[in-house]
């Protein structure tokens, strides 16, 4: 057994990675439901959550689509979104040291969860315990519970009927939500929620989005708030953590509050 | 090129993405401005596809059932719903809007 690889004992670390796929997993079925009623065929959409698997990124990707956007289009706001992920693989590479072919297996589930359950421990062993059960236990969940919104989707017959495009608004608005602890982030996301909307009459559909993506970049590169803004888990940690106190390296403020 | 291709090529896009994080050397990525746009393009991102969502209709701005699903996810986020919680409300407030209308 290689050093990078904790024996997998239930700890702490190891329960709270098993809440967080179970409760981010779950919503994968939201993701199939919302794939296929984008338009996406049932194949296209598991494959999205096998090979991309970044939940961000997989909801924009079929939100351009559904939005009547080009591939192109989906392909850049999902690659714009995942650019967050280059953050957290530098800091699990420097939390975790992964060795040898684990890293390559170990970039795959990194995503806001995994890196948000191990930044909140402080024991290396843990932290390994935590990115691992979280990631690997999201990726196998997030996978089968795709696949059964997608075949469900697929059977609903007319996505407009059972209030599927209200369903991706909600999805949307749900992740942006737990980014939203400052005044700053809100500021931010009107902006670009604005900039979004005065854009969709003159640009083909999909452009907006990017346009708001350049707003926000160049917000990034000239104003002075905390660096981890915007980094933050879409299910967190630190609510499944029981009597465990953790210690969240994400956000700058504690996770229970909100705005 | 088919959706199939762009599937293809923006899933091997985020794994490199991910794949970065651990192979480039630190002080290429580790740096407040490249955390720090990365979180704005996030939040950025994640704001305008919420607005598209809600209130695009191809080229033109429509107000619609889909409106409704906003305000009553905002009102589930704020009661501190789970994520499946709140896109299930989004749904039905959407649909009963359109069926009440109908």
């Amino acid at each position: 057994m290689l050093s990078s690889m904790p024996r997998l004992t239930f700890s702490p670390a190891v329960s709270i990675g098993l809440s967080i796929a179970v409760a981010t997993g779950l919503y994968g079925i939201s993701f199939g439901a919302l794939g296929v009623a984008a338009g996406l065929s049932v194949w296209q959409t598991i494959a999205l959550s096998i090979l991309m698997f970044t939940g961000g990124s997989q909801f924009a990707f079929i939100g351009v689509v559904a939005g009547g956007g080009t591939g192109s289009a989906a392909f850049g706001a999902a690659a714009l979104l995942g650019i967050r992920n280059a953050v957290y693989g530098m800091q699990m590479k420097r939390m975790l040291k992964l060795g040898g072919w684990h890293k390559f297996i170990g970039a795959q589930v990194t995503i806001d969860e995994s890196t948000a359950t191990a930044a909140g421990q402080i024991d290396v062993d843990e932290q390994r315990r935590g990115f691992w059960t979280a990631g690997v236990g999201i990726y196998v969940l997030w996978n089968l519970f795709t696949a059964l919104g997608a075949v469900l989707g697929d059977a609903m017959g007319d996505p407009r009927q059972w209030g599927l495009d209200g369903a991706a608004v909600a999805a949307f608005l749900g992740l942006l939500w737990p980014r939203l602890r400052a005044r700053e982030p809100v500021a931010l996301a009107i902006v670009c929620a604005l900039v979004t909307v005065l854009t969709v009459p003159f640009a083909p559909p999909g452009v907006p989005i990017i346009v708001a993506a350049l707003v926000a970049a160049a917000w990034g590169w000239f104003s002075r708030g905390p660096a981890e803004e915007g980094l933050e888990p879409d299910v967190d940690p630190a609510n499944y953590d029981g009597a465990h106190e953790t210690h969240i390296e994400h956000g700058s403020s504690p996770p229970q509050e909100r705005f | 090129m088919s959706l199939w291709e762009w599937i293809l090529l923006a899933s091997a896009l985020a794994y490199l993405t991910k794949l970065a994080g651990y192979l480039v050397p630190a002080r290429w990525l580790e740096n407040d401005h490249m955390t720090r746009i990365a979180g704005t393009l996030t939040i950025g991102l994640l704001a305008s596809l919420t607005a598209m969502n809600a209130l695009s209709a191809g080229q033109t701005l429509a107000i619609d059932a889909r409106v409704a699903a906003l305000v009553a996810a905002g009102i589930a986020l704020w009661l501190r719903m789970p994520f499946l919680g709140v896109v299930i409300v989004g749904a039905a407030s959407a649909a009963l809007i359109r069926f009440a209308l109908a």
